[in-house]
């Protein structure tokens, strides 16, 4: 079975003044299209590994459970389908959300002292990794939420890539410049402060709740 | 040594003669060799103006910052301080070189001409044609994964040239080749014209390369 473009499950203009509607369309239909195509592309000579779903098909990245033919197609494309269907979720329009509460505030003001302090680092992985990449919030294998960024189209479920820290993502930001530049052009802190508008946090105390039951959220 | 001295004694407020206190080397962002619209319609001014003064310049005033507090961990002996230094010193160095390669590397398409002389005889006698060339550049440099740059380089050790793709703002010098010619493949440098859509903005860069800038840095890399 081929992997297939999830829908949004918001209209392109939803995230905006904070994230626009072109960008979302192109992010969309473009971007996250293209990886799932190539990822098709890689998995016809393997059909066997279409099986595994994408959570472990990404988790798969770095072992050899992946055939070296395609080991970097899968890791580049497999990781942006996860990536985008992953990210989709995590956003919403402001109006349908009401900010982190419950357990996973709980969780996050243990991890850093507060929300605004989980921000500060947040923003910093965010505007501190070079070139493309991710920032994300995730749940560690003792429970603990940390912090990470990660190139391209990797995540920390590719543990067994040689520097990516293992984690469960309950939260992630694209912050390669096709997600930021036709509104914000070189100005991603301003992306990066904008986005927090949009946070879904409904979905992120769910992927909290996942995480810690031993889950990948998607 | 006698740097180091005149640092600490300057930042002292002792009386020594300003030139003197700085021993760090600084860059400066150059000028365009032509006007931000010159190359339309196949890179937009409004792109090739945030590329120069945004994107080039940022790499010009961190790599500047870097080595200034280099200098200032040097001065202490703080190696750890040196040593952390040394990603930012990567990635802003990186991209100021590449940037002050790229833009001489451009012509205005009035201005075009395409590649002669030893240049042209190297290419075809390693590629076939130019059109084969210019088709596996396009194809490998439009593969690139997340950030990067596609180079024509020169091997000095093999007198040759060689097609070479370097990721986020790591210099060719890197690979021990000489950069002759380079293309942006950061999306900032395509962008706001060209979407998604690489290939498109690689195809139309081939207009505004500037073919003498190439063979000159070829022939300074020869001798």
């Amino acid at each position: 079975m081929a992997f297939e473009l999830p829908p949004l499950g918001y209209d392109y203009a939803s995230l905006e003044p904070h994230v626009d509607a072109m960008t979302m369309n192109i992010h969309h239909t473009k971007h996250h299209q293209a990886y799932i195509n190539n990822l098709n592309g890689a998995l016809d000579k393997f059909p066997e590994l279409k099986d595994l779903g994408i959570v472990d098909i990404n988790k798969a990245v770095g072992t050899d459970k992946l055939p070296a033919e395609v080991a970097t197609v899968i890791r580049n494309n497999g990781g942006g389908h996860y990536n985008h269907t992953f990210f989709w979720k995590v956003m919403t329009n402001p109006s349908n959300t009401n900010g982190p509460s419950g357990a996973v505030k709980e969780a996050i003001e243990t991890a850093f002292g507060s929300v605004d302090e989980m921000k500060t680092k947040f923003n910093a992985a965010a505007a501190g990794r070079f070139g493309s990449g991710w920032a994300w919030l995730g749940v560690k294998a003792d429970g603990s939420l940390a912090i990470s960024s990660t190139p391209n189209q990797d995540n920390p479920l590719m543990s067994s890539l040689p520097d990516t820290a293992a984690m469960t993502p309950i939260l992630g930001l694209d912050v390669w410049e096709h997600a930021y530049y036709l509104k914000y052009q070189n100005r991603r802190p301003e992306y990066i402060a904008a986005w927090w508008n949009v946070v879904n946090w409904e979905q992120v105390t769910a992927n909290f709740e996942a995480a810690k039951a031993g889950s990948v959220p998607l | 040594m006698l740097a180091r001295g005149l640092l600490a004694a300057a930042r002292e407020g002792l009386n020594v003669a300003p030139s003197m206190t700085r021993s760090i080397s600084t860059v400066k962002l150059p000028d365009m060799p032509y006007d931000y619209g010159a190359l339309e319609p196949y890179i937009s001014g409004h792109i090739m103006e945030l590329h120069h003064t945004k994107h080039h310049a940022a790499y010009v005033a961190n790599l500047n910052k870097a080595l200034e507090q280099q200098a200032e961990a040097e001065a202490k002996g703080d190696v750890s301080k040196i040593i952390s230094l040394q990603s930012a010193i990567k990635f802003n160095g990186g991209g100021h070189i590449n940037h002050d390669i790229f833009w001489t590397n451009l012509i205005p398409a009035k201005d075009f001409a395409p590649p002669s002389g030893e240049l042209k005889a190297q290419i075809e006698a390693q590629w076939k044609s130019l059109d084969n060339f210019i088709a596996t550049f396009s194809a490998q440099t439009a593969a690139v994964q997340g950030s990067g740059w596609g180079w024509l380089g020169y091997n000095k050790g093999t007198g040759r040239l060689e097609i070479a793709t370097m990721a986020n703002q790591d210099p060719l010098s890197m690979t021990g080749l000489v950069p002759l010619l380079g293309i942006d493949v950061w999306e900032h440098a395509y962008y706001l014209q060209y979407k998604n859509v690489r290939p498109d903005y690689i195809k139309a860069v081939w207009n505004v390369v500037n073919w003498k800038n190439v063979a000159d840095r070829l022939a300074a890399a020869k001798k």
